[in-house]
């Protein structure tokens, strides 16, 4: 038996293909958002991976360093290196903020590390490691940074020093590395205004100005202009050690909080990118339904076109099923057409998006499957039509 | 092969019930015998229509008889169970329009009804261009429908009435878009083809340049038919 469907899809072929194309781009719209999904968990992953750490000790309630504010002053990570089981610890900062190139900002995480320590970036695609104790900085190639550009972080300049890859932040900024430093000088040191005026403000209250106690103002002061925290201190664990058990010993001894790798991970992607996730979801759904009454309406008003040759069809003796099976292989033949202009589209517009999108093989057969089941499912309008056709309408009267 | 002709007695079909009834035929009597081909005329609303959908099993009559070579098909309800078949196998129709399906060339808008009888592709294709060829169109096998033109289309038609080798072939007002000329070649292949292949063909018509060719005529009136002898040799 001859393949109807085969045949009115060759007969009438520019139709599919320009009907496919335009589905095509809707699926590979789909095919992205999913992509995009993907990209956020994967970029969250790598962020947790390219740290180094097996345990983010934060401040005690809060679920820092990525997902809340979280503040720890800087010498907690010596009390935390002399835990059971701890083999290295390193301070970190994080601070989002505008990155000034020339006359452009550039949105990126700043990340105040130790040099040769967990949170150090893991590897760079050019140009080195920072070795300096101030004013160098490594950078995301998606800051669009090159080696050797001189960027501005709060009052400072820094030289960009080497360029890493798959460093953002849970956002998508990406990251600018910069000694612990300078990262905490950025964070917490106030402007010149600011101290001035805190100055004046501290001198004259005479609670900590007492005439007679010589040394107390400029104690205070020096107090006041001192940065001594960090966001989270990082801590690598010696081989074959438990990482929730030293997690949870520093949460019983240390008043602080400590999540392992799992935790963090658990806190990245249900929590933090949660709700990208809903929304991201619901435009997935709101595209299927777009995808389906597309699909639904072209076969629908193909299947109208061809109402008379259909009463023909089964004015012959042609049977239902056959006629069904026509309309539902032309829709799953328009789906075919869809998902392979959509993925090639998908893969071939994926890199010049600013975010990653990683385009996964599982989500493009899920995706395949869906688009075969949504075709199905509204070619069942069109089936419905032609199967009610009346064989006598063939004969005139 | 086979050599059926069709009878129908008494025929009656009535739409809707009570007060509103309507009945569409009243008394419908024929014969065409095997190689014969008869006209059916009429005016608009006599009643030709429902006649050939209740020939072509797919309205049902209300009563009457109607007798398939000597397998009656209809007789206080229909006595094959299954309808599209008959159709399928031993009922050829031919359209005031051709239909073709547009999608299938002409070797495989004829060969389509044998393969939907189960024939293999071969043996269908093999059996279309026979058709094709004797219908002298055979030089168009490959073309689309579109390519052809109304007199080779119908042809085609014809062709595909034939296929299965069907006992009737009904044509209704066949030669309806065509010139004079290429209307009396179509009554002139639609006896041919009843000769050779020994079908019984009842043609519906208006067409005046056609009539006369006609060896019997059956005249439809308020839903009733009535003999008449033709002038024509068929």
């Amino acid at each position: 038996m001859i393949s109807l469907a085969g045949r009115d899809i060759l007969h009438s072929w520019s139709k599919f293909v320009l009907t496919g194309i335009g589905l095509g781009l809707l699926i590979g719209v789909t095919l992205t958002m999913a992509g995009v999904y993907r990209g956020m968990v994967d970029d969250a992953k790598a962020l947790l991976n390219n740290s180094g750490a097996d345990i983010w000790v934060v401040q005690q309630e809060t679920q820092g360093p990525y997902a809340e504010s979280s503040s720890l002053r800087d010498d907690v990570y010596r009390a935390l290196l002399a835990q059971p089981g701890v083999s290295r610890a390193a301070n970190v900062t994080y601070l989002t903020m505008q990155v000034r190139l020339g006359n452009a900002d550039v949105r990126a995480m700043v990340v105040g590390f130790e040099p040769g320590q967990p949170g150090e970036p893991g590897y760079l695609v050019a140009g080195r490691q920072i070795t300096r104790s101030h004013y160098e900085a490594v950078a995301d190639v998606k800051t669009g940074f090159q080696l050797g550009d001189t960027i501005r972080i709060r009052r400072h300049d820094y030289r960009v020093v080497g360029l890493t890859r798959r460093m953002v932040s849970s956002g998508g900024d990406p990251m600018v590395f910069i000694p612990l430093k300078d990262a905490q000088e950025a964070q917490f040191l106030k402007d010149n205004d600011a101290i001035l005026n805190e100055r004046a403000r501290t001198t004259a209250n005479p609670t900590l100005n007492r005439p007679g106690v010589p040394g107390l103002l400029d104690a205070i002061l020096a107090s006041q202009n001192a940065n001594h925290n960090v966001n989270a201190v990082l801590l690598q664990i010696a081989p074959g050690t438990e990482p929730e058990h030293v997690a949870s010993g520093i949460r019983r001894w240390k008043h602080l909080q400590a999540f392992t790798r799992t935790q963090m991970e658990e806190i990245l992607v249900s929590k933090l990118i949660a709700t990208s996730a809903k929304q991201i979801g619901m435009f997935l759904v709101i595209l299927a339904i777009v995808s389906a009454a597309i699909v639904a309406f072209i076969i629908y008003t193909m299947t109208l076109g061809k109402i008379r040759e259909i009463a023909v069809l089964k004015l012959i003796g042609t049977r239902n099923r056959t006629i069904a099976g026509m309309i539902l292989q032309q829709a799953m033949g328009l789906g075919l057409i869809g998902f392979m202009v959509g993925k090639t589209a998908a893969t071939v517009w994926a890199p010049f998006f600013p975010k990653f999108v990683l385009l996964e093989p599982g989500d493009a057969v899920r995706g395949f499957i869906v688009v075969m089941v949504i075709c199905a499912l509204a070619s069942t309008l069109a089936i419905r039509v032609a199967l009610r056709v009346d064989p006598a309408t063939a004969i005139g009267g | 092969m086979k050599s059926f002709g069709i009878h129908i007695e008494g025929l009656r079909k009535r739409y809707g019930e009570g007060d509103t009834a309507v009945d569409a035929l009243k008394d419908v009597n024929m014969t065409v015998a095997p190689g014969e081909v008869v006209g059916l005329i009429g005016p608009s609303g006599s009643g030709k229509s429902t006649l050939l959908k209740c020939l072509g099993a797919v309205i049902e009559p209300t009563a009457g008889r109607m007798t398939l070579g000597d397998e009656v098909i209809f007789e206080d309800g229909w006595k094959i169970p299954d309808l599209r078949a008959l159709r399928r196998d031993r009922i050829g129709f031919v359209f005031q329009a051709p239909y073709l399906i547009p999608f299938l060339d002409v070797t495989d808008n004829v060969a389509l009804l044998p393969m939907l009888a189960g024939k293999a592709n071969g043996e269908a294709r093999k059996r279309a261009n026979e058709l094709l060829e004797a219908l002298d169109v055979g030089h168009r096998a490959k073309a689309n429908p579109s390519q052809l033109s109304g007199g080779e289309q119908q042809r085609v038609a014809i062709a595909r009435a034939l296929a299965n080798q069907p006992p009737v072939i009904l044509a209704d007002e066949p030669t309806a878009p065509l010139d004079s000329e290429r209307a009396l070649s179509v009554v002139r292949i639609l006896n041919e083809m009843a000769q050779q292949f020994r079908t019984a063909i009842i043609v519906v018509t208006h067409d005046e340049k056609i009539i006369p060719t006609f060896k019997r005529i059956y005249h439809i009136r308020d839903g009733k038919t009535y003999e008449e002898r033709g002038l024509g040799a068929a």
